[in-house]
């Protein structure tokens, strides 16, 4: 068995074991069995990845064949270069010391093999996603991932509202599943193949494929949406926090994600083909991450503001992606992975140090009391908002870069909405550091006695994630990437604003921590007053713009009035009912006939008997 | 009129008469009784036709319809009289509470 097979069936064997075993053989081989096996997986990763020559090299595996039809056969082979070993590493080693953080988080959880079973089922579909060669091996890791973040989203299932929040990230998924199935149709349908090289090959080679990229594109940007959270399939991820805090670090910041990036940078070759395409996730894009951070700015309930930052800096990546920065984007994936997973998980420190208490109202103070988690905190805070020499700086800043100077769709405007929405970001992650950690404590006195530090294995992976979140930016992953994706060209003329660019995004990120200081220094009198002047803003904003509502009021009601008045009243109950009871009516009375047949008169039973034979008997007669 | 024809047109009557016993009388007991003559009409035919073509299969058949006979009569007996005993009747339209 090859290395990379092995990599992906060891989180496959960890979940069999602790799926089939856990419940029986106890916690420690749980724990034992639920971090080695990804631990092992990463280490695996780290010794393909020593194989790995330069360029644009590439280790090619095929573990099965999946279907021969006809002349073309479909493999499950994975396909390991620098893109996917960036990917793999980070789904690896995040996954990994989430693996570690969730035995202190969900020590006392009746679910704990469950748990577990379900992480290692996550990672193993993950990894079939970003290490499959073709689009269908992407694809079945693709619904795998979206089938484990159904069952970890509802893992406390008993609560209706959870197992809701479960249904509504799949149904949307499966929204954005059927643009990505029908983009691959029409690839298939035009190349005869489903590997990513031969497609993008197809599509630099001198020949333009029988397809148009852009409609390519779009539709697999569909899937993308749905998977990435962004406008407008956007609305399960805040939803999505009805989850284990752990898996809400894993699944919905740092990995799951992100597998929409990762598609439009596979792809990478095609989008080129398709400026189109890239103009719209460029625009989809900026507008997803200012429309989520405004939201952001007045959420209470800690995760959520987490959540809509998530999809706020997903946003900033499909900008990247847009403007054909993608190795650009892929950096921020990989900074993103680490200071977003640090945030989450410090969250559910604070969480977890206050008996389950979410609301940031109810909190403040925490700094003295939870010194880890507050360290570790501020500096994932301050990475995301973009400060140097942390790593957010230097994702962002690039991003910010070439929204603005790239050759290849970047444009003014794109530079102040993205610049605009990274002052936000700044202030609503500031806001929540304050509201957490700083400002005088506004907890119940029940709540403030049982405050208290998590446990080693928690504080230890926020500790390892903190450091990499300050010096993660250092690695200079689009360069690492340069042969696979070439960064775009950027426009000669503006390189003399590099640098005031560059002064310019970091005071964008002092003047949120100021804004934020400023406003929330003394706790929520002052934000309360504001909210009061800006009343209607302030619903909207509370309100995530009614997009719920929206979609209730224009998908989800009509539906359930045609379900309910078309397909239920009339189709189920008159047509389908109405002629099952019509045929049983019309064999009542024929029954109810035929029954006067049978009088209790033996001599006519006997006479009717006789009739039947002599009439076998002439039928026989007459044509035998 | 050879013999054989005189034997079938012999059992075609016998058969006759009992169904036509089963058909018109409604004693329990005398319906039976017209069954074997049916039954014995049947072997009568039989018996002939073995005894034309020269076979023993024939001579075999009926022994073996004797069998039944006796095993359904043994049977069909104790019917009638434990129904007999139920309504002291023999009249078979007396027992009619399955008719629809």
């Amino acid at each position: 068995m090859g290395l990379l097979t092995l990599i992906v069936l060891l989180p496959l064997a960890g979940f069999l074991l602790n799926g089939l075993l856990g419940p029986r053989l106890g916690r420690t081989f749980v724990s034992l069995v639920g971090c080695a096996l990804p631990i092992a997986a990463f280490l695996a990763t780290l010794r393909a990845w020593t194989h790995l020559g330069g360029g644009e090299s590439a280790l090619v595996e095929t573990a099965y064949t999946w279907a021969v039809v006809g002349g073309s056969s479909f493999d499950v082979a994975f396909y390991f270069d620098r893109l996917s070993a960036v990917m793999t590493l980070i789904v690896t080693g995040v996954g990994s010391l989430i693996h570690v953080y969730s035995t202190g988080y969900m020590k006392d959880d009746p679910g704990y093999a469950r748990y577990f079973a379900y992480l290692n089922l996550f990672l193993f579909f993950m990894l079939l996603l970003v290490l499959g060669r073709s689009l269908l091996v992407c694809f079945v890791g693709w619904e795998g991932v979206g089938l484990a973040s159904y069952l970890l989203i509802g893992f406390w299932f008993e609560d209706p509202e959870k197992a809701q929040a479960g249904k509504k990230a799949f149904i949307t998924n499966r929204v954005g599943d059927a643009g990505f199935l029908l983009g691959m149709f029409l690839l298939y349908h035009a190349l005869g193949t489903l590997d990513f090289d031969a497609i993008n090959a197809a599509f630099q080679g001198p020949v333009a494929p029988a397809v148009s990229a852009s409609l390519v594109g779009l539709l697999l940007f569909v899937g993308a949406t749905g998977k990435s959270a962004q406008i407008p399939l956007h609305v399960w991820l805040p939803d999505a926090m009805a989850g284990p805090t752990p898996v809400s670090a894993l699944i919905h910041a740092a990995t799951m994600v992100t597998a929409g990036v990762y598609l439009v940078a596979r792809l990478n070759g095609l989008y080129l083909q398709a400026p189109e395409a890239s103009q719209v996730i460029a625009v989809i894009g900026v507008a997803t991450a200012f429309f989520a951070a405004t939201v952001a700015l007045v959420q209470t309930d800690i995760k959520k503001v987490l959540a809509y930052s998530t999809i706020s800096q997903l946003g900033f990546m499909f900008v990247a992606l847009g403007v054909g920065a993608y190795g650009v984007a892929v950096f921020h994936v990989y900074t993103h992975a680490f200071f977003k997973a640090c945030l989450f998980l410090g969250a559910g420190s604070v969480i977890h140090a206050l008996g389950g208490e979410q609301d940031v109202r109810r909190m403040g103070g925490l700094a003295r009391r939870i010194p880890v988690t507050f360290a570790t905190f501020a500096v994932a805070t301050a990475a995301i908002a973009g400060l140097p020499p942390l790593a957010g700086f230097f994702s962002k800043d690039e991003i910010l870069w070439f929204a603005y100077a790239s050759e290849r769709g970047g444009s003014t405007l794109l530079w102040a909405v993205a610049s605009f929405t990274a002052l936000l970001t700044a202030f609503y992650m500031f806001r929540l550091l304050w509201l957490t950690f700083l400002t005088p404590s506004r907890m119940t006195h029940e709540t403030e006695h049982h405050v208290h530090e998590s446990p080693p294995s928690m504080t230890v992976v926020l500790a390892v994630l903190a450091i990499l979140s300050a010096v993660g930016g250092f690695v200079h992953v689009p360069h690492y990437l340069e042969p696979l994706m070439p960064l775009p060209a950027t426009d000669p003329t503006l390189h003399h604003l590099e640098t005031p660019l560059i002064v310019f995004a970091v005071l964008t990120g002092l003047a949120g921590l100021l804004g934020a200081w400023f406003v929330y220094r003394n706790g929520l009198g002052r934000a309360e007053r504001l909210a009061r002047r800006h009343a209607g803003v302030h619903r909207l904003l509370s309100g995530k713009y009614y997009v719920d509502e929206l979609y209730d009021g224009v998908i989800g009601r009509p539906l359930h009035w045609v379900s309910d008045r078309v397909f239920l009243r009339i189709g189920d109950r008159r047509i389908i009912d109405g002629s099952l009871h019509g045929l049983v009516a019309i064999a009542q009375r024929a029954a109810g006939r035929l029954s006067r047949i049978e009088s209790g008169s033996l001599q006519l039973y006997v006479l009717l008997a006789a009739l039947g034979v002599a009439a076998a008997l002439a039928l026989v007669w007459r044509h035998g | 009129m050879d013999n054989t024809s005189l034997l079938v047109t012999l059992s075609i009557a016998l058969f006759a008469l009992g169904l036509l016993g089963v058909m018109i009388r409604r004693n329990a007991l005398v319906m039976l009784m017209c069954m074997e003559l049916m039954l014995n009409g049947v072997i009568l035919s039989i018996v002939a036709f073995a005894a034309r073509t020269a076979t023993v299969s024939g001579t075999v058949l009926v022994f073996l319809v004797f069998v039944v006979a006796a095993a359904e009569i043994a049977i069909a007996i104790p019917i009638v009289l434990q129904l007999s005993r139920r309504r002291h009747t023999l009249d078979v339209s007396a027992y009619g509470e399955l008719k629809g």
